[in-house]
């Protein structure tokens, strides 16, 4: 069975302060190696066997229209085995 | 004759029956509209109140977007229906692509409930046309996510055409570019507005009633037609 995954971000210009704020949580943890971090969603869909072109076209669809709003955010679709 | 201002309950609003009450004391008549259905009721205007539609999941206002009622809010409003959104209203409104932008979270991640000081920038809307130009007024502020994001294009396209209706004034609660408050459409029959007029219409449990100026206008743009 595969996965299809969607993973949406924020786009660079649109201010994460969720992911400010893990930002600075890191180093109080002691942990020193970030510059900086970005929040964002994944979607794992499963799929009946290796998901068509078809499939693939409404997922990215689906991505534009529900799962991402295209105003803040930018989306990456791919399949996992 | 009264005029019919339908107000939507999605699963998780909240605000609905205070929208509704708003409603009723600017002079018109309130008729609840479901989100399951597309049925518009014969109302002349439409407010999407407040509250956590589908709790908020995925994004605010994104699934709401979806609602039957929707699709008929949609089709009327192209045709210079009167609509009004209440912060997750306002969210809908975006998500709906209505409105231009985004709201997103409070820059401070903090959810802020205060009474909040407006200046009310554009009065030829449906719904601010009773208040004065440069009017400051205090309603309550209440949400997580009340950040207004918009690329600089939009921003530019907002200022300059008058689309901003009202900016937050001597404090910045949440991050929004420009201070951006409230939005129009172009025609001015739509309006977003994160803060919530329709808890400020009476001086026993409001800050105000600054608020049923919002209600009033549309009201007598409705006269006017």
């Amino acid at each position: 069975m595969a996965k299809i995954i969607v993973e949406v971000m924020l786009k660079p210009e649109i201010l994460d302060p969720q992911g400010q704020a893990v930002a600075s949580a890191l180093p109080r943890l002691g942990f020193t190696f970030a510059k900086s971090v970005r929040q964002g969603k994944r979607f794992e869909i499963e799929v009946d066997g290796d998901p068509t072109p078809a499939q693939m076209a409404e997922v990215e669809k689906a991505a534009e229209t529900l799962l991402s709003n295209p105003v803040i955010e930018t989306y990456v679709v791919k399949v996992e085995k | 004759m009264s005029f019919r201002v339908g107000v939507v309950t999605f699963p998780g609003s909240l605000d609905d029956r205070d929208a509704a009450r708003a409603v009723e004391m600017a002079g018109g008549t309130a008729v609840p509209l479901f989100h399951a259905s597309d049925d518009l009721k014969e109302v002349q205007a439409v407010v999407l109140p407040g509250g956590f539609s589908y709790g908020d999941y995925l994004r605010c206002g994104a699934i709401a977007r979806f609602a039957p009622i929707m699709n008929s809010i949609v089709t009327a409003a192209s045709h210079g229906f009167p609509v009004l959104g209440i912060c997750n209203g306002f969210q809908v409104l975006c998500e709906s692509h209505l409105l231009p932008g985004a709201l997103t979270r409070n820059s401070n991640l903090h959810f802020l409930c205060r009474d909040q000081k407006l200046k009310i920038e554009n009065t030829n809307t449906v719904w601010t046309s009773g208040f004065k130009p440069g009017q400051e007024i205090v309603i309550p502020l209440k949400n997580g996510e009340g950040s207004f994001q918009c690329d600089d294009e939009t921003l530019k396209m907002l200022e300059s055409e008058g689309r901003v209706i009202a900016r937050y004034v001597d404090f910045d609660p949440n991050g929004s570019r420009n201070l951006i408050a409230g939005i129009s459409n172009e025609r001015g029959n739509v309006v977003g507005l994160m803060p919530h007029p329709e808890h400020a219409i009476e001086s026993l449990t409001g800050p105000s009633t600054d608020g049923l100026t919002f209600f009033t206008s549309a009201l007598q743009q409705l006269v006017g037609r």
